[in-house]
């Protein structure tokens, strides 16, 4: 990421997000939704847990033999005769995909869902480029009418609700008359796509798992729109960022029951898609060409550090946000980046800088509702104070250390800090300021610079009449 | 929800017992630190509380200044060398003081008194049911109550059903869930001030959920959670009474 843009700041995007009820109503009620129908899947501790030791297990056994996997599954990809193209950066994987596209004369692409396309602001880049790329997804193909970024990373187009996209459509399908029905909104949506598929020179998608043992790129999806792009068109050009590889054929299932039950709280999805290679000389559909593009986009640098490692065991199933009680509230974008909730919370600083990003860090009441859900046992809020810890503490130099360590430190804060420190650690000042504000009680005004933020909108608190280190003392509660 | 049996640090009712009173209670809950120390003593157990005391420690680590958390935690540690258990009435400062010690005395020279002082932590609530075994008596009025656990009581210590027991002693009280009882109240320690917005809108919706509740008394085990939901149920005129359970249960089963 360049460092010269402006750093995004979650705080004025959250302010505006708070104050705006539909699109809190829309996250609450679909939030609430997703909650419940997760809680139906795993209702079962014993089989959840267990569940998820294998989960943990099989990603925490894949990033061990990460580098090995990695060329295990180049060579098996090639030998199934799937072209593998490797990108540092988002800037080296639009070229890449940009490159085959010209090769192939492709000016109109269909795209199936992928947020790795989204950190390479892939859309954008061809756009540039004269190439038309249509999201195929249904609500990647509402947002990309409405000219947003996703807001969810499974549901991109969850800020929205059913009125909402009916304007959308009425107003940016000229074929379509305007419903609220869903149904015939959907109906309308598959019409549109439905052409642009058989016109479509390109697919592109992402991929789910990329199995080593076998050269085969999983995609899970719901709608059938992963299957078109992927076959239909006579190039198909899949990008995984490279935390994505997997062993074996037999870690996928516990990883796609995992995934689906945490995500939307399906068994399985209606599609579930193996590409093992493009068309055979007897096979009568699938692509001509396969492409992988695998993106390493900082991600090797998280690698390098053993705990932070785990953010790279992350399967994007979205459970996370669905149970963030910050994210419910204030919705995808007020996060101003491409993962949003818990796990862009702890992805972003990584990748952009903990000093350029400490506004997410910060964004966390560390309630561990996250670390809970997570089915690959990703510690989110443990990741999240070592992170706030490289911010203020960490060294920039070194291997394995943490982009902008230490950037996230300011010299009013870490005086407080030291102030803090002399008087928890002198028992006698201590209690001295005790005293003073047991006897002081009401007397603290709410307009004190830290205090006026908790008094916006709660009573100001009133200390006791005596500290319990007093009422202990005169009760005779031995000191020893 | 993760279901597990918090580790008591001891099997066998102790003849002694540290109390960390932690910081909160001691400014703004004297009284129910005290409630904790006799509810903690009518068993039979002899309470100790160092008046050396602070903070474990907590808002400097989540806030990143680890080294500003370790000197306060390191003259705590200090002040309860003995191998009772140390009781707290916060699931929040035993999180911290269980699972959070550990880690933040990683490599340093005294880790292992840090790991041995960890395993030693223990909340109130679960040490009252599972160490102690205690049999309550009501002597209250009929009343409806309803009850806010903190997330880390809950994800931390693995504490859930521990204070609902107790409650569940008590003839004349009826408990009411809450909605979204898993959900977080919004105080997150320095979160509510450097959040104030996205804090202010969760414990709008927590203290709503309160108030539908109809419930009179509102308990919590975790002082933090109180101070936050008491003071916005407060700004809002609502009567609902916030209350640390260990003053609750003290005050309705103590022999007058």
């Amino acid at each position: 990421m360049s460092a010269e843009t402006p750093a995004p700041e979650f705080r004025p995007a959250a302010s505006r997000a708070l104050r705006d009820p539909e699109l809190r109503a829309n996250f609450r009620r679909a939030m609430d939704g997703l909650i419940l129908k997760r809680g139906e899947q795993f209702a079962d501790p014993v089989e959840w847990n267990d569940l998820r030791n294998l989960g943990a297990a099989i990603r925490g056994r894949t990033l061990a033999k990460l580098p090995e996997l990695l060329e295990r599954l180049e060579a098996a990809c090639t030998r199934n005769g799937i072209r593998v193209h490797w990108a540092r950066d988002a800037e080296e994987g639009n070229a890449i995909v940009l490159g085959i596209l010209r090769e192939h004369g492709a000016t109109r692409v269909v795209k199936s869902k992928s947020m790795v396309s989204e950190e390479m602001h892939l859309n954008e880049y061809l756009e540039e480029q004269g190439i038309d790329p249509l999201e195929s997804d249904l609500g990647e193909y509402i947002i990309q009418l409405d000219h947003e970024t996703p807001s969810h990373i499974i549901a991109p187009a969850i800020h929205m609700n059913r009125r909402q996209i009916a304007r959308l459509f009425g107003k940016k399908i000229r074929e379509a008359r305007y419903t609220e029905d869903i149904d015939e909104l959907t109906a309308i949506a598959r019409r549109v796509l439905r052409k642009k598929f058989f016109e479509a020179d390109a697919g592109i998608s992402g991929v789910n798992f990329a199995v080593a043992e076998t050269g085969t790129l999983c995609l899970v999806e719901n709608e059938g729109n992963g299957r078109m792009s992927t076959h239909v068109p006579s190039v198909h050009i899949a990008l995984m960022g490279l935390e994505k590889v997997v062993e074996n054929l037999e870690d996928v299932p516990p990883l796609y029951s995992l995934l689906t039950r945490s995500a939307t709280g399906q068994p399985i999805t209606t599609y579930f898609n193996m590409i093992s290679g493009p068309r055979g000389a007897e096979e009568k559909d699938g692509p001509a060409e396969v492409h992988l593009v695998i993106l390493d986009n900082g991600r090797s640098r998280i690698f390098e550090d053993e705990a932070l490692a785990q953010t790279l065991k992350c399967i994007r199933c979205g459970a996370c946000m669905n149970h963030c009680p910050v994210y419910t509230r204030v919705g995808g974008h007020a996060y101003q980046s491409v993962y949003p909730g818990p796990i862009g919370k702890i992805l972003t600083p990584q990748m952009e800088g903990v000093g350029r990003r400490h506004d997410l860090l910060e964004a966390s009441s560390l309630c561990g509702a996250c670390g809970e859900v997570c089915p690959v046992g990703i510690r989110i809020p443990e990741l999240i104070v070592r992170l706030r810890r490289e911010a203020i503490e960490g060294r920039p130099d070194g291997p394995g250390s943490v982009a902008e360590a230490g950037r996230g430190r300011h010299a009013l804060e870490s005086a407080a800090w030291t102030i803090w420190e002399a008087a928890l650690t002198d028992s006698g000042l201590y209690r001295a300021l005790g005293f003073a504000a047991t006897r002081l009680r009401r007397l603290l005004p709410p307009w004190l610079p830290v205090l006026s933020r908790w008094t916006s909108v709660r009573s100001t608190p009133v200390p006791g009449r005596r500290t319990l280190h007093e009422l202990a003392r005169e009760a005779g509660v031995p000191d020893e | 929800m993760s279901v597990s049996i918090p580790d008591s640090g001891t099997a066998t009712k102790p003849e002694a017992v540290y109390y960390f009173g932690t910081c909160l209670v001691d400014l703004f809950y004297p009284e129910a630190g005290l409630s904790g120390i006799r509810l903690l003593e009518r068993e039979g157990v002899r309470v100790v509380f160092p008046q050396g005391q602070t903070c474990c420690g907590q808002p400097a680590y989540n806030s990143g200044f680890h080294q500003e958390a370790r000197t306060v935690a390191r003259a705590q540690i200090a002040l309860f060398p003995k191998p009772y258990p140390v009781v707290l009435p916060s699931g929040s400062c035993a999180g911290m003081m269980k699972h959070h010690y550990p880690a933040l005395f990683e490599g340093e020279p005294d880790v292992a008194v840090a790991r041995e002082f960890a395993s030693r932590v223990v909340e109130l609530t679960s040490f009252l049911t599972g160490v102690l075994r205690v049999k309550l008596t009501d002597r209250g009025e009929k009343t409806r109550v309803t009850w806010h656990s903190s997330c880390h009581a809950m994800r931390e210590m693995g504490i859930f059903a521990e204070p609902r027991e107790l409650l569940a002693q008590l003839d004349n009280v009826e408990l009411v869930s809450l909605a979204r009882e898993f959900e977080c109240c919004g105080f997150g320690g320095t979160f509510a001030v450097r959040e104030p917005e996205v804090s202010a809108a969760m414990v709008e919706d927590k203290s709503a959920d309160v108030q539908a509740t109809r419930a009179s008394t509102l308990l919590s085990a975790d002082g933090g959670c109180l101070l936050n939901i008491a003071g916005r149920l407060d700004a809002k005129g609502s009567l609902v009474s916030c209350r640390h359970v260990a003053d609750f249960l003290w005050e309705r089963t103590r022999e007058r």
